[in-house]
């Protein structure tokens, strides 16, 4: 496999990143040194790759793609982040349910981008230690765009390394997904079990 | 005539606002400090004008961005939009310099000798092709530098997202930008065009990122206040901040 991603536009890689990010550090602790997380990063493009290249439905594309993201993105935490404060007063089985649906809602909004993946390159730049876990930096060059930062937030608190954030040019995945499902419960009149109806419905 | 405008029109109007600016900015002369958080006191105001831009968006600026988008992605477009940046670079460079940033003061102005002479007028970007690439930045990053707040969120009609700050620095940039006032008309409105050209072709550009925002997001008003602020504060800080990232673990 080659270790470019084809891709696009902006706001491919805004979405496709995303995907990539979800996917891209099932490492061992302390595995995180540049070279492992440049080579991880290089996997997941080549994964993504094979998923929109296997000339599958877009619905099976869907389903391949909802599996990388448990496998390799931190799902729960990712759910509980993007419901604020609604989170703690919800029941376990509401918890529950509302990451199921989530979680579909996040494959589904991003991975609709796949098949724009055309003509581009990530390259990782450096991982360091942060008080949040590990911070890795890495560079998007794009045809005919300036390149532009891509930075990954991975953390082993769940158990093992996960990717639990991705931020494009400064914005946070964590933060504008908080602010699309909080503003989707305000609608709902806070109606916890509606939100979460709707969202199998949504992305 | 054109030097004999410049020079009776830059002090007047340039120094005054320069002058201020230095006075109350020069002797803090560190960067503001970095800030996380949302500052909209105005929320009730922006979210009519967000209506309003958002109207103009989908009667006007999103149907021309698509009918044009062939077009912008040719040869003309390409060299139009060329033409807006090359016109953009004195600004940045004085903007540069007033933040002693000697550096990019000194490739914008490289930018600029090239391409207006071997670019012809701007028109074509022989500068990139030999990697001296343009360094965004405005009047408002000059405040940020001198140690100026960030100031209240604000959402002006037509232009769209902003901050106090890069309100009044976006002011600041149009006074000391010496075409629009300098030339005589119809040339003084050639930077103007070049703008709203630059616009529509970059409304094409990011079609679906725009219309994503703009219309499948629960609160559009929301979503755009908290991009820009994200991405200005990294822009302005060069990096993100180690201090400011989420620990959703530790919540």
């Amino acid at each position: 496999m080659q270790n470019k991603a084809r891709l696009n536009r902006r706001d491919v890689v805004l979405s496709g990143l995303a995907v990539a990010g979800m996917s891209a550090l099932p490492l061992p602790a302390l595995a995180l040194t540049n070279a492992e997380a440049r080579k991880l990063i290089d996997q997941v493009v080549a994964d993504i790759n094979a998923i929109i290249n296997s000339g599958k439905s877009e619905s099976s594309m869907l389903r391949d793609f909802e599996n990388v993201l448990q496998k390799y993105g931190d799902v729960p935490i990712i759910a509980r982040s993007s419901l604020g404060v609604a989170w703690r007063a919800a029941s376990a089985a509401q918890q529950r349910a509302y990451i199921d649906a989530f979680s579909g809602y996040l494959s589904r909004k991003y991975g609709k981008r796949f098949r724009e993946f055309i003509g581009g390159e990530i390259i990782v730049t450096g991982a360091k230690k942060v008080s949040s876990g590990y911070l890795v930096n890495s560079v998007a060059h794009l045809q005919g765009e300036a390149p532009f930062a891509v930075d990954w937030q991975v953390s082993d608190k769940s158990g093992r390394n996960k990717m639990f954030n991705i931020i494009i040019e400064g914005i946070s995945l964590l933060a504008t997904e908080r602010t699309e499902v909080t503003a989707m419960l305000d609608q709902r009149k806070g109606d916890l079990n509606k939100l979460i109806a709707d969202l199998k419905k949504s992305g | 005539m054109f030097f004999n405008r410049i020079t009776a029109v830059l002090p007047a109007r340039v120094l005054a606002a320069l002058g201020l600016s230095l006075l109350l900015g020069l002797s803090a002369c560190a960067p503001a400090p970095r800030v996380s958080g949302i500052n909209d006191p105005f929320e009730q105001t922006n979210r009519e004008i967000h209506e309003f831009n958002k109207e103009l968006d989908r009667k006007i600026l999103r149907p021309v961005s698509q009918s044009t988008s062939t077009a912008a992605n040719g040869t003309f477009g390409t060299g139009l939009d060329n033409f807006a940046s090359n016109l953009s670079l004195p600004g940045k460079v004085v903007n540069s310099m007033l933040q002693l940033d000697i550096v990019h003061a000194f490739s914008n102005t490289a930018r600029f000798a090239l391409n207006s002479t071997f670019g012809l007028a701007g028109l074509f970007d022989v500068a990139s092709q030999n990697l001296i690439t343009e360094h965004p930045t405005d009047f408002g990053e000059t405040l940020h530098v001198w140690g100026f707040k960030e100031g209240r969120y604000l959402e002006l009609p037509f232009v769209g997202s902003s901050t106090e700050r890069d309100a009044f620095g976006m002011l600041v940039d149009f006074v000391m930008n010496p075409l629009n006032f300098a030339l005589p008309a119809p040339e003084r409105y050639v930077g103007t065009v070049a703008y709203v050209v630059n616009r529509v072709a970059d409304r094409g550009r990011y079609a679906q990122l725009v219309d994503q925002v703009l219309y499948d997001s629960a609160d559009s008003y929301a979503q755009t206040r908290l991009i820009y602020l994200q991405s200005r504060r990294r822009a302005l800080h060069g990096a993100i901040s180690e201090d400011l990232l989420e620990d959703p673990y530790a919540e």
